[in-house]
């Protein structure tokens, strides 16, 4: 695997290939030496054009974890005014050696310029462009799922079957794209639940079901229910009426948590917004996957670049 | 025969020419004769003592192309285009005369800017330069250009446009229109709800929603258009839709025009043939303004085209330096350059699909242009004393579209890596040869 | 050229019963034994010894695996695999006699890789080498402790195992 670019190009066997690489990396984690020798001598850049405290130390422990030098390079603000400096930027770390180049970037599509652009011979990994993708995301996700259904029998399983709720707002969100394109390459049933006015439109090719009442969707007894952080630049963009209207009838309180089979997973890309999109109760609840999530983003991430790090077949 | 190209670059000293055998839009075969910027004589075995003979057997004749809607970017964007430039790729694509929008900076405005750009065509010889001028002042669509003073000035404007903008207030909008009309001039509105397309990128729709590019709904053109036919029938003036580019708008057109209102429009080639699946991998080479829609829309405005709902088709010729393209999509300008390639993308999407014959487009390249535009010694239907602009094109031909086929200063077509069918071999900008057996003829300064 | 079978499946089963012997032998006993085997074959080979061993000494020997994908020095040059689980038994190896099972001896590089990772997991008193086949052209200071066939060969020729659970039969070819 050359780049990580999106999980809309993962076949169903390369995806599961990830997530059984991801459980060997995770068996690692486990051990008293957490730490591989795999990429040594490789450096991985973190290029990240947009502030993520949490994907970035995600992804720098991965590569650590991997024994690969890493440089972050924080580049927020420098770039889209001014779109020479991508090429720019990804040039002169190329020039100093980067062999993965880890882009997140508020554009949808700079990484994939950036691949097959012609400037760099790196890696490219998408770590979350713009409204479009975020892959990583989407592979710890599915990862952490299959773990809670499967267990340790997880090895070369899909999610045939398993119905998930993905919940908030789609149309801004690349966690939204990235889960809809794999969960359903791995056989799962999504339904996409949100207000019509951050619904995309044109989505009526996708492999899901939309709804727009949550209560209504969470009656099927899901097996999962993915809740979306809501960026607090929505909130006052007229995307609906008030903060208070969005919590009540979008978020996943405590009554409607309460009212959930025990057996339901309630999955949170993080940053939460406690109280809002989700209530403290289910986000603390032996349901949630919040944590698991978490640090099946370092076993997920250490996948991705041993992959792409070593050209790996898929 | 050795041209000298000072003295081929005077009509009045230029070598008489016999188009031998070419093909007339309606079929008929015959020698054409081109003498002091004219056509003088039809038929057929013409005598050729002393002019020069050019064998047209197998070649379209049609009367010079005129392009409705160019951006040559000078004054102030003489890195990815001059006026010289620019013409000289008009004079490669068979075109003949140009519209220069408005969007210069500084914005032509004024008389004194539209003059300047005037003589600056003059100057180049490759392609009569029409000057567009603004709707409204710098284009910020706040007060009125000096639109009396343009239409009087030596470039005597007749077409007022604020593209890339739209004239969004409709109180300014129904202003320019009553003004425009005393002088019979028309206003060219880019049709876009600024509301409706904010952050906007590519077309609204499935590729937009995968690709999490902000959406360019087509009702945010479609709005305006329904609008601004109303404004034109409630003021009597003259409307001219620029790069129509949905089906939805291809109906409005077709309801105004039966209701009677003067309104024209035009498609783009890149409307013709290219659907937003080009947005795929993000080559910002395929990033316009109005953007590339779905092949539904392709379909409409072809059969819009077709029935004469859609009066013209102009290039919306829009070059851009290489740092404006290969950028990230959001960065990255809108625009693409298409006077080279024109001619080609309307046979390969509207004459070799059967939608129309060489009759009508000779009409929608030339003829209807040149009279929206006011555009005077040009698009005349090629018989004896109509003006010697005239394009020679091979419609058997096939190219491999690259960047040897752009004659402007900038490289973003769309086309480049596509074959393309049909080449334009010889262009006659007023009985000057500028186009030469396919290849662009050195004119010199005058 | 055609492949030359070396070893037929009754040649691998004697090879295997006498390594069990000599390992019983050398280590006294089944007890604080763990066999590992290095994927994929090894690891096949290891549930065999395993059970040899189990026969022989008259009690359980546990027996797991260890990948050491992650811990070759040429993944640019071979990057073709993906990484195998490595399973090791409850007791784990500390202190213990880890023997580590392997079809094919070569270039010695893939045991290095075995010694490194199993570094990473645990400190076993002693660590001993079985192989299938010792090929020759050793590149560093590794030989193995117990040997099915030592086999001399050219470095452009190639040694095929194949085993009955992979395979559908046990032999050893050279091409």
């Amino acid at each position: 695997m050359k780049h990580l670019l999106s999980t809309k190009d993962l076949s169903r066997d390369q995806a599961i290939h990830i997530l059984d690489v991801t459980e060997d990396m995770a068996a690692t984690q486990q051990r008293e030496v957490k730490k591989l020798p795999t990429l040594r001598g490789k450096t991985v850049v973190n290029l990240f054009f947009e502030d993520s405290t949490r994907t970035r130390i995600s992804f720098e422990a991965a590569a650590k974890r991997l024994s690969a030098d890493v440089i972050s390079f924080a580049a927020k603000g420098s770039s889209v005014s001014k779109g020479e400096s991508l090429q720019d930027t990804a040039q002169t770390l190329e020039a100093i050696g980067a062999d993965v180049i880890v882009v997140r970037h508020p554009v949808s599509g700079a990484p994939e310029l950036l691949a097959r652009s012609g400037w760099i011979d790196a890696s490219v990994l998408n770590a979350g462009d713009g409204t479009h993708e975020h892959p990583t995301q989407a592979l710890l996700d599915a990862f952490t799922l299959r773990r809670r259904i499967h267990g340790d029998a997880s090895r070369g399983k899909g999610l045939d079957g398993v119905r998930v709720l993905v919940v908030g707002d789609i149309l801004h969100s690349r966690v939204a794209r990235s889960n809809v394109w794999l969960l359903s390459t791995l056989g799962a049933e999504v339904t996409l639940v949100g207000p019509p006015t951050l619904m995309p439109f044109g989505i009526d090719a996708w492999p899901v079901d939309t709804s727009f009442d949550l209560d209504d969707a969470l009656a099927s007894k899901p097996d999962a229910v993915m809740m979306l952080r809501v960026q607090s630049e929505r909130m006052n963009a007229a995307y609906f009426p008030s903060a208070r209207e969005y919590s009540t009838l979008w978020g996943l309180s405590a009554a409607r948590f309460g009212a959930l089979p025990e057996t339901t997973v309630v999955m949170h890309p993080g940053p939460m917004n406690r109280g809002f999109e989700i209530a403290s109760v289910a986000a603390d609840s032996p349901q949630s996957t919040v944590l698991e999530q978490v640090s099946a983003g370092v076993s997920t991430r250490m996948a991705a670049l041993y992959l792409t790090a070593t050209g790996a077949d898929l | 025969m050795t041209r000298t190209p000072d003295r081929l670059a005077d009509p009045r000293t230029a070598h008489p020419i016999i188009v031998r055998g070419a093909q007339l839009s309606d079929g008929e075969r015959t020698d054409i004769r081109l003498e002091g910027g004219r056509v003088v004589e039809l038929g057929s075995s013409l005598d050729a003592r002393g002019a020069e003979t050019i064998d047209a057997d197998g070649l379209i004749a049609l009367p010079g192309l005129v392009d409705l809607h160019t951006h040559l970017r000078q004054p102030g964007g003489e890195g990815s285009e001059t006026v010289l430039t620019g013409t000289r790729a008009a004079a490669k694509g068979g075109f003949t005369a140009v519209n220069a929008m408005a969007n210069t900076d500084p914005v032509a405005d004024t008389a004194s800017v539209v003059e300047q750009v005037h003589a600056l065509g003059v100057a180049s010889g490759y392609a009569t330069v029409r000057p567009i001028g603004a709707v409204t002042r710098g284009l910020r669509g706040e007060q009125l250009a000096d639109i009396g003073a343009m239409a009087r000035s030596s470039a005597r404007v007749r077409v007022f446009s604020d593209d890339g903008i739209c004239v969004s207030d409709p109180l300014l909008m129904r202003r320019a229109l009553e003004y425009i009309r005393t002088f019979d001039g028309v206003l060219a509105q880019h049709a876009q709800e600024p509301r409706l397309t904010e952050g906007a990128q590519l077309n609204e729709g499935a590729v937009s929603a995968e690709l999490g590019l902000a959406g360019w709904p087509a009702v945010a053109e479609e709005s305006i258009i329904a609008r601004d036919v109303l404004l034109a029938e409630h003021t009597g003036a003259r409307l001219h839709v620029c790069h129509l580019s949905t089906a939805g708008s291809v109906d409005v057109i077709r309801w105004a025009k039966s209701r009677g209102i003067r309104v024209t429009a035009e498609v783009t080639p890149h409307h013709l043939l290219l659907t937003d699946e080009e947005a795929r991998g993000y080559d910002a080479r395929f990033k316009v303004n109005p953007p590339l829609r779905t092949q539904a829309d392709v379909e409409a405005v072809r059969a819009g085209l077709a029935d004469g709902t859609i009066d013209i088709v102009a290039t919306d010729h829009a070059p851009h330096g290489a740092d404006a393209k290969s950028c990230e999509w959001n960065a990255a300008a809108n625009g693409m350059v298409g006077l080279e390639s024109a001619l080609s993308v309307v046979q390969s999407t509207m004459v070799d699909t059967g939608l129309i014959g060489w009759t009508d487009v000779e009409r929608v390249l030339s003829i209807a242009p040149a009279r929206i535009g006011d555009v005077t010694g040009h698009g005349e239907p090629i018989a004896v004393g109509s003006s010697a602009s005239i394009t020679l094109f091979d419609p058997s031909a096939r190219i491999d579209f690259g960047v040897e086929q752009l004659a402007g200063k900038s490289r973003n077509s769309p086309y480049l890596g596509r074959s393309l069918p049909g080449a334009v071999r010889w262009t006659f900008h007023g009985g000057v040869v500028t186009v030469a057996d396919g290849a662009l003829v050195e004119l010199g300064e005058k | 050229m055609a492949a030359r079978t070396v070893l037929q499946q009754a040649d691998i089963a004697r090879a295997l019963t006498r390594i069990a012997h000599e390992i019983l032998e050398s280590a006294r006993g089944v007890d604080d034994l763990v066999v590992l085997g290095i994927p994929t074959r090894g690891t096949e080979l290891a549930a065999r010894l395993a059970a040899s061993l189990a026969q022989i000494g008259g009690s359980d020997v546990p027996v797991g695996s260890l990948d050491v994908t992650m811990y070759r020095d040429d993944l640019d040059r071979n990057p073709t695999r993906g990484p195998a689980p490595t399973e090791i038994p409850a007791g784990g190896i500390d202190g213990k006699t880890v023997v580590l099972v392997d079809d094919v001896l070569y270039s010695g590089r893939t045991i290095r890789s075995a010694l490194d990772a199993l570094a990473d997991i645990g400190r076993p008193a002693v660590v001993r080498l079985a192989v299938l086949v010792d090929r020759g052209h050793r590149e560093l200071p590794i030989r193995p402790d117990f040997v099915g066939k030592n086999l001399p060969t050219a470095r452009s020729e190639r040694v095929n195992v194949r085993l009955e659970d992979f395979d559908g039969i046990d032999e050893v070819t050279i091409l």
